[in-house]
């Protein structure tokens, strides 16, 4: 690990050391490279972001932290070892919850059992415990509905409840999405665009609820999003990206005023 | 004719309510053996989207290893345990060499890979065990083979301790599979299983572990099945056409709804009691049982597609 101080950011919270590192990461599909040799890390406890124009790499980025994908190059390191390649479910288990961008939610399972299921991480009585629901399955089922209340409560969903998720609209929708991923209690929270396609209203729930977390259970959470404006209001650091490289790494003042990421965004004459 | 057909049947439920409640009976002892079957049909098809054309086989494979265990002079239930641990091997063996390969293959590709499997355990049963009929270790088993006579309405009932064995057994297996499947995590990670696979990835759910546990409680269904059906009619491979039944249940109930498969099978199995002994028989010239639940489906698809419990196809143009 090369930092454990941390910072303490302008509002005046302290953020610790190094959760995630992302070491010279390169992606390539056949000969179309996604992400080209871009290093970066995560602090426990900030809200960092990652941005840059459409098709600049940003998803990608996140399946290679979320283990959807395996880099080409480079290296990823976690709570302080080097993660070996693995499968999603397996990072998924080291603490790393994820929302998609096109929302992945169980459409035929009600809000509960769809939130429920980011419970399973923190599974471990065995099969035939669960099939007899006997002794240590019944305490842990108790337990993680205890501990799944509480997030429907923090996300206000509670009049949903019982509702088959395939029938709620999109903002809804997004809401359970980030209700699953809570209720896993990750060291590490991704966000695939939590705002995409949501009208002004929706966003200021949704950006109300990602500071909320942050500040209410201490969680780490790097998103994504092509919003300039709510991002810059969110985060803690921001990456920018552009046609897979990095072009710009710092808070949010210090990325507003980069020239390359002006330049990105605004376009340069030729 | 028309009397045949519409009063006569009708006039004779009446006057003899004994014999239709033996009627009724029977059919609810074979429906409920169905509707344990299409459930293990539903639970793989929910996990995977695979319709697993191997069911039937898997229900010999079972029956066939159990007696044979038991003809090597292991203990009736000693024999029943190993049988527990060749389907588990068995389910273990599927996911590795059959399913792991073809994941994210077409949806016919795997039901072809059922057909496969279902081919190989003909071969290696018939290689291992023999193909001649054998008995099934009833006795052994201590399941009970009297039976009880019943005199309502001053009539006659008998109950076979077998059927009756059969039906709790049965009963309660399907209630233990639908608490599992709605009170636990893992019961979840099924259902989540076939609903996106790329969120069930998302919250820790391993592909690989759940598809050998459905596999294996196909299994275990099998092995139950097995038991029962072989009690009754001989274990043979002919044992098979028992899973064939449940195809009817399954256009019925909708391969995707639990509720479905237990209702539909136990409509199947009534309905077709019913039909052979009042229409069948004294109309037919009898043996209707084993067309009438496929005429049955095909008529209710004509009106609803996607089965009585089927989720509501719609289409977006």
């Amino acid at each position: 690990m090369k930092d454990t101080e941390g910072y303490v950011t302008a509002d005046g919270r302290q953020i610790g050391g190094t959760l995630m590192e992302m070491r010279n990461i390169t992606l390539r599909f056949g000969g179309v490279v996604a992400i080209q040799d871009i290093s970066f890390d995560i602090r426990e406890g900030e809200v960092r972001a990652i941005i840059g124009p459409n098709g600049a790499g940003k998803s990608s980025m996140l399946n290679v932290i979320s283990g959807f994908y395996t880099p080409s190059e480079g290296e990823v390191w976690y709570q302080g070892t080097k993660r070996p390649p693995m499968k999603p479910f397996e990072v998924a288990r080291q603490g790393v919850a994820r929302t998609f961008q096109n929302i992945a939610l169980f459409e035929g399972m009600t809000v509960l059992d769809n939130v429920m299921t980011g419970r399973l991480t923190h599974m471990n009585a065995g099969v035939v415990s669960q099939a007899l629901w006997w002794g240590k399955a019944r305490d842990e089922e108790m337990e993680n509905r205890e501990k799944v209340e509480r997030v429907i409560d923090f996300l206000e969903i509670q009049n949903i409840r019982k509702t088959p998720v395939g029938r709620l609209p999109y903002g809804l929708k997004k809401r359970v999405e980030l209700a699953r991923a809570l209720a896993a209690e990750p060291s590490l929270l991704l966000l695939d665009e939590p705002m995409a396609g949501m009208n002004v209203e929706e966003k200021e729930d949704m950006s109300r609820f990602i500071l909320d977390v942050n500040d209410e259970f201490g969680t780490t959470i790097c998103l994504i999003e092509h919003d300039m404006g709510v991002v810059m209001d969110l985060s803690d650091r921001v990456v920018v990206m552009d046609y897979g490289k990095k072009i710009g790494d710092g808070t949010p003042d210090e990325v507003r005023n980069n020239q390359n990421v002006i330049d990105a965004y605004l376009g340069v004459p030729h | 004719m028309l009397n045949d057909i519409f009063i006569a049947p009708f006039v004779d439920m009446v006057e003899a309510p004994d014999f239709l409640m033996q009627v009724l009976w029977e059919g609810l002892v074979s429906g409920i053996l169905y509707a344990l079957i299409a459930l293990g049909f539903v639970l793989i098809f929910r996990s995977s989207r695979i319709f697993n054309f191997a069911q039937g086989i898997m229900v010999v494979f079972a029956a066939l290893t159990l007696v044979g265990l038991f003809a090597m002079g292991v203990p009736a239930w000693i024999s029943v345990g190993l049988t527990l641990g060749v389907m588990f091997v068995l389910a273990v063996l599927i996911e590795r060499v059959v399913l792991r390969p073809l994941v994210g293959q077409p949806d016919i590709i795997l039901f072809m890979a059922t057909i496969g499997i279902t081919l190989f355990l003909i071969g290696f049963g018939e290689t291992i065990f023999g193909g001649e009929n054998k008995v099934m270790i009833t006795e052994e088993l201590g399941i009970p083979t009297g039976d009880t006579v019943l005199e309502p309405f001053g009539g006659l009932l008998i109950l076979q301790h077998l059927d009756i064995t059969v039906v709790i057994v049965a009963t309660l297996l399907v209630l233990a599979l639908l608490a599992f499947l709605n009170y636990t995590q893992m019961g979840r990670a099924i259902r989540a299983l076939g609903d996106d696979h790329q969120a069930a990835l998302s919250v820790g759910i391993s592909l690989q572990t759940i598809w050998v546990l459905v596999w294996f409680i196909a299994g275990i269904i099998a092995l139950v099945t097995g038991i029962a059906w072989g009690a009754r009619a001989g274990v043979s491979f002919a044992l098979e056409v028992i899973a064939y039944k449940a195809l009817p249940v399954l256009m019925l109930g909708g391969l995707e709804s639990i509720t479905g498969a237990i209702v539909g099978g136990l409509m199947i199995g009534i309905l077709e009691k019913l039909f052979e002994i009042y229409w069948g028989q004294p109309l037919l010239g009898g043996n209707t049982e084993t067309w009438f639940a496929f005429v049955l489906a095909l008529i209710v698809l004509l009106f609803r597609p996607q089965g009585l419990f089927g989720e509501r196809i719609i289409e977006r143009v």
